[in-house]
C-alpha cells in the first residue's frame, strides 16, 4: 500500500477522532502525530522522552527493549509527551484500526495532561529544557570527562526517586500558555485566582551553608544545595536530574488514573465511529489485549479502565457518553485518591482482585476480602 | 559543522524532522489542533550510540570477570572459533530497595479465584530465581555475544612471552602494514593532505599563482602501504603435562584450561611460535595437539622422564642458541618419592637453557602439605623458574598473568 495514501486516511481519521473527543467534552491540548519507525519508538520510550541526555543506562534499556520487539515479546504502539501541545510518536507499522484506537488513547492522555491538578506544575515545554540539558551534560562531558560526568550520573541516578514533588518552586513560564487553556470556564474561576504563583519567600540566608536549618525531604535538593564537596557543574547535573523526576513524577502518581481514562476514552470514542465489523472484531481484540488481568502484577489498564468504567455508569454514562462527575474526578485524582475512594466491593468482586504471597515454595492467593485488597494497594502506593 | 549537528544533540533533528522535508498531512491553517507527519529519521542514532556506551561497560565487565570466564567449561571444550556467549550479571543500577518483608502483591484472576489458589508452583513467578514474589526481579542475567578472538583479545592484551631474545637463524615472523608511499589513486580515508596541498601549490605557481585553490583531481595524493615481515625472535613452548592416575578430573580439567589458553595466546601474538605437546606418566611421550587434550592415561608418575624427554627435544631440534625456550609443567606435584632428586637435576639443566622455566601445581587450597616434586623444585634457586599453585578455576587466569606478564616484577598468582 502506498505509504501517502495511508497517511492520508489517517489523517482523516485523527480529525474525525478529534471531533468526536470535543463532542464527548474532551479538552485536550493541541497534538501533534508523529509516525515514525519501531527503533526510533523504543529510543523514546527507553529515554522517556526524545532529547534526553546520554547514559548507558538508557542504552541498556534500549537495547532490552529492541531485543524483546525483535523477538516479538512486546510492543509499544504509541508514546505520548506531556508538553503543550502534545507530541504522540506512533509506530509506522500500526494497522490502521490499531492507529484509530491509539489516536483515541493518545487524546485521553493529552486530555488528562492538561486537565489533571497533578500536572498543573509541570512544564509544557520540557521537550525544549531535556534538549538543554541533555547539551548542558555534554558540554560537562566534554569539559571534564565522560567517565567522570558518567560517574556522577550513576550515583545521581540511584537516588533520582528521592526528590519532593510537592515542593512548591516552579520557574514562571509567561510564555506557557497552559493557564489559559486549562479548563472550562466556570462559576469558581474567581476562586482559582487565589491559586495563581505561589512565590515562596526566598529562604533566609543559613548561618552555615552546609548545615540546614531545617530537614529536607528532597535528596537532590539538599544534596544540591549543602554539600560541601560538590562543584558547581556537579550541582548543576543533580539539578537537571531533579528537575526531570519532578517533570516525571506526576505520571507515576496517576498511572491507573491516567491510563484508566485514556482506555475509557479510546472506547467511548471507537464505540461512536461506527465502525464496521471486521475492524470492530480487531479493535475488541486489541481493547481486550491491553486490559488483561494480571495474575501476579496488577495491570494499570486494567484496574484503571473498570474504575472509571463503573463510576461512569454509576453517575448516567453510557458507552458513547461520559458523565459530568466523571470530568471532575479526572481534574482531581491521583491513583491514590481513586483507589481509596472509589474501589468497591462490587469492583473488587467483578475484577476478582486478590492478595498473594509465598506459601513454603509456592505463590498463592492468601487473601480476597475487598477492604483488605483496597488497603493493600494503597499501603503500596504510599510506600 | 558535522559535529554541531549531530542528531544526538541538535534539538530540531532529534525531536523534529526539520519543517522542509515534511508533508504537512494536516492543514493546520484550517485546524490548530491536530497535525500529522511523517518524518525521515534515518539518521537518528541517539540509542544507538548509548547501546555503545552500554557494550563497553559490558566490555568492562567482560574484562573484570576474565578469571571466571577463562575457566568457562563452555569455552574450554568449544573448537575456539565459535562465538560464545558469556553470561554475565547484567550491569544494574544501585537503587534503594525497600524490604517488602511479607513479599505480598494484589493481583487479578479470571473471576473464580479463591484463597489458596497457587499461582505458581516451586517457589519463583517472573523473570528467574531471585527470592522475590513478583514484586522483585530475579538476577538478571545478561548474554554477551563475544567471538573467540575478542575474549582471547582481552585475556591476553598485555601478555606476552617473557625474557625473549634475538636469537640466529630462523626467524619468527609477524606480519605489519607500514604506509610508505605515495601515489596518484586511492581511497579518500587514505589522502594525504599534505603532500596533496603541495601539489596544488606547485601546479598554481607554475602559472604564477602564489596560491592554495581550484584543487584539481590531478593534485590528490594518497598514502599506500606495504606488507612488512617482521622478524623476531624464535620460540618453542615445551608443553609438559602430568597425566598420571593421581591426577583426578578437576588437575586435569584446570591444567588443559591453562594449556587451552596457552595455545591460543601463542597462536594469537606470534605467528610462528613452535609448541610441543609431552604427556607423562611413569613414562613420557611426545603427543600430537588433539591427544594432548583428549586422551586420559594412568599409571604412577616420574616427572624425570617428561624432563629428560623435554632435554633430549631441545637438544635434536631446538638448539638454545637459536631458540628461546619456554618449557612448561603441570602437575599434581605427587611424585614417585625416588624419581624427585633426578628429577631436580633435569630441572635445574632445562632452565639453565630456557628463557622461562613454568611449573604449575595443582592442589586443593587448603592442603597445608608441600607436594614432593613442588619440594624438589622449590629447593632450586633459579632466577628463570618461575612457580604458580592452582586451587580451582579461579586460578587459570592468574596463572597466565603470572607466567606471561612481560613486567616481570608484579607476578600475580606465584607463591
Amino acid at each position: 500500500m502506498n505509504a501517502a495514501a495511508d497517511d492520508r486516511a489517517l489523517a482523516d481519521a485523527i480529525e474525525r477522532i478529534w471531533d468526536e473527543a470535543q463532542a464527548i467534552g474532551l479538552r485536550p491540548f493541541p497534538t501533534h502525530f508523529e509516525i515514525v519507525p519501531a527503533t526510533i519508538l523504543y529510543e523514546m520510550g527507553s529515554y522517556l522522552m526524545p532529547g534526553r541526555f546520554s547514559h548507558w543506562t538508557h542504552g541498556k534499556m534500549y537495547q532490552m527493549q529492541k531485543i524483546s520487539y525483535d523477538y516479538g515479546l512486546s510492543k509499544i504502539y504509541e508514546l505520548v509527551i506531556n508538553t503543550n501541545p502534545c507530541w504522540a510518536f506512533l509506530l509506522e507499522t500500526n494497522t490502521p484500526i490499531q492507529n484509530k484506537l491509539v489516536v483515541a488513547h493518545v487524546l485521553g492522555h493529552a486530555d488528562f495532561f492538561a486537565n489533571n491538578a497533578y500536572f498543573a506544575r509541570t512544564s509544557g515545554r520540557m521537550l525544549d529544557s531535556v534538549s538543554l540539558n541533555a547539551e548542558r551534560i555534554r558540554g560537562y562531558e566534554f569539559e571534564h570527562g565522560q567517565l567522570e560526568v558518567e560517574q556522577l550520573l550513576d550515583a545521581v541516578l540511584a537516588i533520582q526517586e528521592h526528590v519532593d514533588p510537592y515542593s512548591i518552586e516552579m520557574p514562571d513560564d509567561p510564555d506557557d500558555d497552559r493557564t489559559q487553556q486549562r479548563g472550562t470556564p466556570g462559576p469558581y474561576d474567581d476562586l482559582f485566582e487565589r491559586d495563581e504563583p505561589i512565590v515562596a519567600p526566598p529562604p533566609a540566608p543559613p548561618r552555615n551553608p552546609f548545615r540546614p536549618s531545617e530537614p529536607d525531604r528532597d535528596l537532590l535538593r539538599f544534596i544540591a544545595q549543602h554539600s560541601p564537596i560538590l562543584d558547581d557543574w556537579e550541582r548543576d547535573i543533580l539539578g537537571i536530574v531533579r528537575a526531570e523526576m519532578l517533570y516525571f513524577y506526576p505520571q507515576m502518581q496517576t498511572k491507573v488514573v491516567n491510563e484508566g481514562w485514556a482506555t475509557l476514552c479510546h472506547a467511548t470514542l471507537l464505540h461512536r465511529l461506527d465502525l464496521p465489523h471486521d475492524e470492530y472484531v480487531d479493535f475488541a481484540d486489541l481493547h481486550a489485549g491491553v486490559t488483561s488481568p494480571g495474575a501476579q502484577r496488577l495491570n494499570p489498564y486494567h484496574l484503571g479502565f473498570n474504575l472509571l468504567k463503573a463510576i461512569n455508569e454509576r453517575h448516567g454514562g453510557d458507552d458513547e457518553h461520559l458523565a459530568a462527575d466523571l470530568f471532575d474526578l479526572r481534574e482531581t485524582a491521583s491513583d491514590l485518591s481513586l483507589i481509596r475512594n472509589e474501589l468497591t466491593e462490587e469492583i473488587v468482586d467483578d475484577l476478582d482482585l486478590y492478595i498473594y504471597g509465598p506459601v513454603g515454595d509456592d505463590i498463592v492467593v492468601t487473601e480476597k476480602r475487598w477492604e483488605a485488597v483496597r488497603d493493600r494497594l494503597v499501603n503500596d502506593l504510599t510506600g | 559543522m558535522f559535529h554541531a549537528n549531530t542528531p544526538s544533540t541538535d534539538r530540531n533533528a532529534s525531536t523534529r524532522p526539520s519543517r522542509s522535508s515534511t508533508p504537512r498531512l494536516l492543514d493546520s491553517s484550517t485546524r490548530a489542533s491536530v497535525s500529522l507527519s511523517r518524518g525521515d529519521w534515518s539518521l537518528h542514532r541517539k540509542g544507538a550510540i548509548d547501546q555503545q556506551r552500554h557494550q563497553r561497560k559490558v566490555r568492562e565487565a567482560l574484562k573484570a570477570n576474565l578469571a571466571d570466564i577463562v575457566s568457562e567449561q563452555s569455552l574450554i571444550t568449544s573448537d575456539g572459533k565459535k562465538i560464545v556467549r558469556v553470561p554475565i550479571r547484567t550491569l544494574e543500577e544501585y537503587k534503594f530497595r525497600f524490604d517488602r518483608g511479607d513479599q505480598q502483591g494484589v493481583g487479578a484472576g479470571n473471576g473464580d479465584s479463591k484463597v489458596g489458589d497457587v499461582l505458581a508452583r516451586g517457589g519463583r513467578p517472573g523473570p528467574g530465581q531471585g527470592a522475590g514474589a513478583g514484586d522483585q526481579p530475579g538476577i538478571e542475567y545478561y548474554e554477551a555475544d563475544v567471538t573467540m578472538d575478542e575474549l582471547a583479545e582481552l585475556v591476553f592484551e598485555d601478555l606476552g612471552l617473557p625474557n625473549l631474545e634475538p636469537k640466529r637463524l630462523r626467524e619468527l615472523e609477524s606480519e605489519a602494514l607500514r604506509f610508505t608511499d605515495i601515489r596518484k589513486t586511492g581511497p579518500f580515508a587514505n589522502l594525504d593532505k599534505k603532500q596533496t596541498i603541495r601539489q596544488n601549490l606547485q601546479r598554481n605557481a607554475r602559472k604564477g599563482e602564489a596560491r592554495f585553490g581550484d584543487l584539481a583531481t590531478d593534485d590528490l595524493r594518497f598514502r599506500t602501504w606495504e606488507q612488512t615481515v617482521q622478524y623476531e625472535a624464535n620460540g618453542v613452548v615445551l608443553a609438559m603435562m602430568d597425566v598420571s592416575g593421581s591426577m583426578g578430573t578437576n588437575e586435569k580439567y584446570l591444567s588443559r584450561a591453562f594449556y587451552f589458553w596457552m595455545v591460543r595466546f601463542l597462536r594469537t601474538k606470534y605467528d610462528r611460535v613452535e609448541i610441543v605437546f609431552i604427556a607423562h606418566h611413569a613414562e613420557a611421550k611426545e603427543v600430537t595437539e588433539d591427544e594432548f587434550f583428549t586422551r586420559g592415561e594412568s599409571g604412577g608418575t616420574r616427572a624425570s622422564t617428561a624432563y629428560a624427554l623435554a632435554l633430549d627435544i631441545i637438544e635434536h631440534r631446538y638448539p638454545p642458541a637459536d631458540w628461546n625456550i619456554y618449557p612448561f609443567h603441570f602437575s599434581d606435584g605427587d611424585n614417585w618419592p625416588s624419581d624427585n632428586e633426578t628429577a631436580r637435576v633435569l630441572v635445574e639443566r632445562l632452565a639453565d637453557f630456557s628463557s622461562l622455566f613454568g611449573y604449575g601445581e595443582i592442589r586443593p587450597a587448603r592442603a597445608g602439605y608441600q607436594s614432593s616434586l613442588g619440594h624438589a623444585i622449590a629447593k632450586i634457586d633459579h632466577p628463570k623458574i618461575q612457580r604458580v599453585t592452582l586451587a580451582d578455576r579461579t586460578d587459570v587466569y592468574p596463572a597466565l598473568r603470572a607466567f606471561f606478564s612481560l613486567d616481570r616484577e608484579e607476578v600475580g598468582a606465584s607463591q
